[in-house]
């Protein structure tokens, strides 16, 4: 429930999604790997036991974690991303033909989420001509150099996370966090976004947010796990 | 001798220069940034959204937030800025980024790449690899010059799955550097490596090229 002076602001994950889930929907989910998913509001979508989703998201999580979790419980028809190298379940999923996959090349899919978000509903870029990605899409010349057409992308839910937020929805993300959330923010027709820290109205610098409120549906206070895919660290040379 | 995986590293580290803004591939090309001529100044860019990327961190520095296009956790330096997958996208799709160092399992004498998929085998994705042959200036290959079956990877024409067409500038191999012709007319070998003879060149690549060494 929101409260009284803060419709945007919810107390848990689950009550930050209610009435907004649907067997068949679209979902955008943020992040970049493990790096700035939205956790706890993909365990809420887990929980809720919605199916057939179509996510829209640069990774698949990794087996158990993160977007993988929705893979294991079956909840996901289609994904639309650039690389899921890191999951079993979704290789096996896949490879039985039980999960629709669509590639876009990084740059195309971050590209047709602000499109879609900025109600821009194609662009042309070079990226994929000559290739499969180009294949049964429009091409077109300008100034000598061929373009293909991409199409803009929206969801009917986008899942972000951000750093800090205020109960008005402006948010700031933090380091390479940030990566597909800004455009996810605005390419839902619902944005839910869960943050570290619900920070008072004021205590963010105007000049710096990232994403202005009126983007954000609601905002959720919650715990992340951060998970670390690849921790590489170097040794201290020692005199 | 063919060159080793840091020697090849070592010897792509002279595509760099003064100023430049440069995006690393995954593999031999990350090794690179090992090999910083003394004296020149070079920011990496990583693709998920960041400019000016650090060394690895120390053990108490490893901050699940900061992290490379390959998923390690890096450090950030004082340049450092961070922005959105479509900012970092628009440096590269709009020819900001001056240099881009990338693996390939296959290269063609026009310039063609095929470094992202092999069919019947599972594919993982294309990632961001396709933007970056397509928008970045200058594209240099590093790679073995054959694969584990002993075939050239330099061939006359790509057999798998392009990621992009006619955008290598420049092959570096464990057995030679070959330029590829602006017009895409065929490579140019300018180089070979240590003890490396034109006659091993010739039976190990597929491709047509001219000899011009370079002294």
């Amino acid at each position: 429930m929101p409260t009284p002076t803060s419709p945007k602001v919810f107390p848990d994950a689950m009550s930050a999604l209610e009435g907004l889930m649907f067997d068949g929907m679209t979902v955008m989910s943020g992040g970049f790997g493990l790096c700035g998913i939205p956790e706890n509001l993909i365990a809420a979508l887990r929980d809720s036991g919605t199916t057939g989703l179509t996510v829209i998201s640069n990774n698949a999580g990794v087996d158990g974690f993160g977007l993988g979790q929705l893979l294991t419980r079956r909840q996901i028809a289609k994904m639309i991303s650039s690389y899921v190298g890191e999951n079993k379940e979704f290789e096996r999923q896949y490879l039985a033909g039980e999960l629709e996959l669509e590639f876009n090349p990084q740059g195309t899919l971050a590209e047709r989420i602000r499109a879609g978000g900025a109600g821009i509903p194609g662009f042309y870029t070079a990226t994929g001509v000559g290739t499969i990605v180009a294949d049964g899409k429009e091409l077109k010349d300008f100034n000598g150099r061929q373009y293909v057409l991409e199409t803009g992308l929206v969801a009917d839910l986008s899942i972000i996370k951000a750093w800090k937020g205020d109960s008005r929805g402006n948010l700031v993300f933090r380091k390479t966090a940030r990566n597909f959330n800004p455009m996810m923010a605005t390419a839902g027709k619902v944005c839910v976004a869960e943050v570290e820290e619900i920070v008072p109205v004021g205590s963010l610098d105007p000049d710096s947010i990232h994403t202005p409120g009126i983007y954000v549906d609601r905002i959720v206070q919650a715990i992340s796990e951060k998970r670390i895919e690849q921790r590489t660290v170097r040794v201290r040379e020692t005199v | 001798m063919p060159w080793t995986r840091d020697q090849l590293a070592e010897r792509a580290s002279k595509e760099l220069q003064d100023g430049y803004y440069v995006n690393l591939g995954i593999g031999i090309p990350t090794l690179v940034a090992n090999h910083i001529p003394e004296g020149m100044t070079v920011t990496f860019q990583s693709e998920n959204g960041m400019l000016g990327m650090g060394a690895f961190p120390y053990e108490e520095e490893v901050d699940p937030d900061l992290i490379n296009a390959g998923k390690q956790t890096i450090t950030e330096l004082d340049e450092t800025s961070y922005f959105s997958s479509s900012d970092s996208f628009a440096m590269i799709r709009g020819g900001h980024i001056n240099l881009t160092i990338l693996g390939a399992m296959e290269v063609a004498e026009n310039g063609d790449i095929a470094n992202w998929m092999i069919p019947g085998k599972l594919v993982k994705g294309m990632g961001g690899a396709m933007d970056l042959v397509a928008g970045v200036k200058r594209v240099v290959v590093v790679m073995e010059h054959a694969n584990k079956h002993g075939e050239s990877k330099v061939l006359k024409a790509c057999t798998l799955p392009l990621t992009g067409t006619r955008v290598v500038n420049l092959i570096i191999t464990n057995l030679g550097v070959f330029e590829v012709k602006p017009d895409g007319s065929g490579l140019v070998l300018i180089e070979l490596a240590p003890e490396v003879t034109l006659e091993e060149i010739a039976a190990h690549t597929e491709a047509a090229y001219d000899v011009k060494l370079k002294p």
